[in-house]
């Protein structure tokens, strides 16, 4: 499963840099984000959720979030 | 000037408000809301630029106030601001357009449509004479309260009332750390557990919510009564939740027939003033005739702040 890591990159960067990467990942699969605790695991996650992606879980691992999301219709 | 004709109905409903310089005027626009078209925005700057001096003013309450205005020129501004859709705002003892945030259609935050609100109550309210103070509305989205609504006569907060679906919860526990006011926990089944009494309906757990677990069980306006700032600023406090959107005109507008009541003959004072003279019940006994679904058991005195502390 492809792993995007987005710690360290503040709002709304993060969640533009997901968009940008889940636009080369076809859609039904299932890729991994890293989210920083904070404003970036409460924003990321819903921002992705309204625009049509399936969140499948998150897990807080070790003072950061990983967020597992299967890809929407483009 | 003597051969100007001025038509003294515009001046009526209040909006054209006098300036330092000799004959100069500022013309208060009515926007309720603070949304305007495009369109309109581009006509009002070409009357701004025809009959100004190079400048308007934004309102604190979100209307556009032309400034620099000779008084000669009232009736040319207003038949050239199209009168029809672009209406003068209002001052004095009457009850003012009102203030709202952008609402839910964009903003992420919003639970009510604050906008549809505010166009209702400028529709059928504005202007009203309340023949006492002036009387001001506010629509806040959500608790957040950007338009700072407790600090009006009447203020309206969206809220949403959350309820759990524990099927759809992932136990990520998103929900807990998100909720400030300390109304959620997780318990030992790994699901949140809900305090209801600390709630303040910001709906926080549904906006974090990954999985769309928490959901709506009701929404509707927190409404606080008796607010205004100035010199002796009173902050106004809560008199009913979850109030329906549909319901908000009436809801003022009963507000208002008691405060009429109330403050006959005590010339010009708001109704947080009045509320204060009078307690608390008989505006909430009054109320509760037709809006006993909503109105709180029992509520507190608008809250003095004094601003002058520590000066005192």
């Amino acid at each position: 499963m492809e792993t995007i890591d987005l710690r360290g990159v503040s709002c709304p960067t993060n969640f533009v840099k997901a968009k940008l990467a889940l636009e080369d990942i076809e859609t039904g699969t299932t890729v991994e984000f890293l989210l920083d605790d904070g404003e970036p695991v409460k924003n990321v996650p819903r921002s992705l959720k309204a625009d049509g992606h399936k969140l499948l879980g998150l897990k807080e691992n070790g003072g950061h979030y990983v967020l597992t999301l299967e890809k929407g219709e483009d | 000037m003597a051969d100007a004709k001025i038509d003294l109905k515009n001046l009526k409903a209040g909006g054209f408000i006098k300036e330092r310089g000799k004959d100069l005027f500022t013309v208060r626009l009515r926007v309720p809301g603070g949304r305007m078209s495009v369109d309109r925005l581009s006509r009002i700057a070409a009357v701004a630029q025809k009959y100004g001096k190079g400048f308007v003013h934004l309102s604190v309450r979100q209307s556009i106030e032309l400034i620099n205005i000779n008084f000669s020129d009232f009736d040319a501004v207003v038949a050239e601001l199209g009168e029809d859709q672009q209406k003068v705002a209002s001052c004095g003892a009457r009850v003012r357009v009102p203030t709202a945030c952008g609402g839910c259609e964009y903003n992420p935050n919003g639970l009510v449509d604050t906008q549809k609100s505010a166009l209702a109550v400028d529709e059928k309210l504005f202007g009203t004479d309340t023949g006492h103070h002036k009387f001001k509305v506010a629509f806040a989205g959500c608790p957040f309260d950007c338009p700072k609504s407790a600090t009006n006569d009447v203020g309206f907060q969206g809220g949403v009332w959350p309820a759990l679906d524990a099927a759809e919860c992932i136990s990520c526990g998103l929900c807990d750390k998100s909720c400030t006011v300390g109304a959620l926990g997780m318990g030992e089944d790994g699901k949140p557990v809900f305090a209801a009494d600390k709630c303040i309906y910001c709906g926080d757990c549904l906006k974090v919510c990954p999985t769309g677990a928490w959901k709506s069980a009701k929404e509707g306006y927190s409404v606080r009564i008796g607010g205004k700032w100035g010199r002796n600023p009173l902050v106004g406090t809560l008199y009913a939740t979850f109030l329906p959107e549909e319901r908000v005109v009436d809801f003022i507008g009963s507000v208002l027939a008691w405060y009429l009541e109330k403050a006959k003959g005590a010339g010009r004072v708001r109704i947080g003033d009045i509320i204060l003279r009078e307690g608390t019940a008989s505006l909430l006994d009054h109320l509760r005739r037709d809006f006993a679904d909503y109105v709180l058991e029992r509520t507190i005195l608008p809250q003095v702040i004094d601003t002058q502390l520590p000066l005192r």
